[in-house]
């Protein structure tokens, strides 16, 4: 499957081959990924995407493949990502997330992929949202997003989700390292795993007070815009995936954010963050791809770049003829006719 | 474009041993791809359906039960049956030469025997994959 015509018209009767190689394709940064999404980009938008994260070990992909059970229960077709980090020295990953999905493999309405992290300039974050868009047109109703929270890039890819999960087990610290992590601010919900261990008792009241003491009034605007009543305060539901309990509480958790994010243009806001976002990967991702990769700047500089230099000289030699051409939104975009280069020079 | 091998590494039937896929698999990521593994018991169903899910470049399929001149030739099948006839289908275990050499007759594009270097499936696999990604892109630049 080569031609992005064909693998649009494959994707559209719903062939989950062609749904993989779009994927692969927007993996890649292979140009072909923008023709498929353009063809189907008015699909998009109709499927709730729920961000799973949390530290290694706290049971995402088995609490992922449970939740993914009762939404089929429910009748709902399911798509899941798994994210698995690379390796920053050879670039590979071991992607075994599947392992604990494996009685989906042959559902016919769960698709599953796993996608490794790779290398840096928000690649993975801009790769995970065309994954989802994909999954999202070919007509998944739920999609699971779903990465260990370490590091920057992994915590942006559940931020794409439209309600984020954080997970967390007992036995990993105490309250204070609940409140130290970063991963409370991404948490719509947030999920004690693991509930029949001792110490989870405790670990759900200290991420209650966490929530309490640090997340009101909240650091997100789109929990609590001044005309859209009251905020949303992140509950804390105890679960264990394993014995299969707390689970309803889990999925009506998740159920009343999307109420919630349902009121008062809430989702759009989100959403068009989101879009926007996604724009600022791209550009991000394609303005270092081509001054480091067609026109292999890197390499240039290497032989010039004497000491005395500076980065950021030579970062502005590079970059001020490229900023002078764009015009500042304030001069009418639509427009596009007043220059906006007049940046001091 | 940062194109990757991706390779899934899969224990088809009822054998319970993994150590030698797991060697495999890991030093196949330690030499840059990336490894979807399956864990053990897989039908040929399953591993084909997982080969077209996850969109792999090559299969590898490990085996020490003896059961590989039935279970191989079906996956060969499944993948077939899925449109991924063009995948690097390979495999190792305890296999006897002339069935190694009846199953490369078959599809299987190389077996490796007990006592291969990890290293040696690893630049196999690449050099076989550049090759194939060469091939394709002198395809794709003469029909523009």
């Amino acid at each position: 499957m080569k031609d992005p015509g064909e693998l649009t018209a494959r994707l559209l009767q719903g062939d989950r081959a062609a749904l993989a190689r779009s994927i692969s394709w927007a993996e890649n940064g292979d140009p072909r990924f923008a023709r498929v999404l353009e063809a189907v980009y008015d699909r998009v938008g109709r499927a709730w995407r729920l961000g799973i994260t949390g530290p290694p070990g706290a049971g995402k992909s088995t609490l992922t493949n449970e939740l993914a059970r009762l939404y089929r229960e429910a009748g709902e077709t399911v798509a899941v990502l798994a994210v698995d980090p690379s390796s920053p020295y050879t670039g590979g990953a071991l992607l075994g997330d599947r392992i604990r999905m494996e009685e989906r493999t042959l559902d016919p309405g769960v698709y599953i992929r796993s996608m490794a992290s790779r290398g840096g300039h928000g690649g993975l974050a801009r790769a995970a949202v065309d994954a989802c868009d994909a999954m999202d047109a070919f007509g998944f109703q739920r999609i699971l997003l779903e990465t260990v929270g370490v590091g920057q890039a992994e915590f942006e890819v559940v931020g794409a989700a439209d309600t984020v999960l954080v997970v967390v087990h007992p036995g990993a610290g105490d309250g204070i390292q609940a409140m130290k992590a970063g991963l409370l601010e991404v948490a719509d919900v947030l999920v004690v795993n693991k509930g029949e261990l001792p110490g989870a008792d405790q670990l759900v009241l200290d991420l209650e007070e966490a929530v309490h003491v640090r997340l009101r009034p909240s650091l997100r605007p789109d929990r609590n815009t001044a005309d859209a009543g009251p905020a949303w305060t992140p509950p804390v539901v105890r679960v264990s995936a394993k014995r299969r309990e707390g689970l309803g509480d889990l999925v009506a958790a998740v159920d009343a954010h999307r109420a919630f994010l349902e009121q008062g243009g809430r989702l759009e806001q989100r959403r068009g963050e989101r879009r926007v976002e996604q724009v600022r990967n791209v550009v991000a991702e394609r303005l270092l791809d081509t001054l480091w990769g067609s026109r292999d700047l890197g390499r240039a500089l290497a032989g010039r770049l004497d000491a005395k230099t500076t980065p950021y000289a030579a970062a502005a030699a590079i970059l001020e003829p490229i900023l002078a051409a764009i015009p500042y939104p304030e001069s009418e975009p639509s427009a596009g006719a007043a220059p906006g280069g007049a940046n001091g020079a | 474009m940062k194109r990757k091998i991706r390779v899934l590494v899969a224990k088809p039937g009822l054998d319970g041993h993994d150590r030698g896929a797991k060697t495999v698999a890991a030093a196949l990521r330690d030499h840059g791809m990336e490894v979807v593994y399956t864990g053990l018991h897989k039908t040929p169903a399953m591993i084909a359906e997982v080969a077209s899910q996850e969109d792999v470049d090559v299969v590898g399929l490990s085996i020490l039960s003896g059961a590989h001149m039935s279970l191989f030739p079906r996956v060969r099948a499944e993948l077939q049956a899925r449109g991924l006839g063009e995948v690097l289908l390979v495999g190792g275990g305890i296999i006897p030469q002339e069935d190694m050499a009846a199953l490369e007759g078959e599809g299987f594009a190389r077996l490796f025997g007990p006592g291969t270097p990890t290293t040696e499936i690893a630049e196999w696999i690449q050099g076989e994959m550049e090759r194939k990604w060469q091939r394709e892109e002198a395809q794709e630049g003469s029909r523009s």
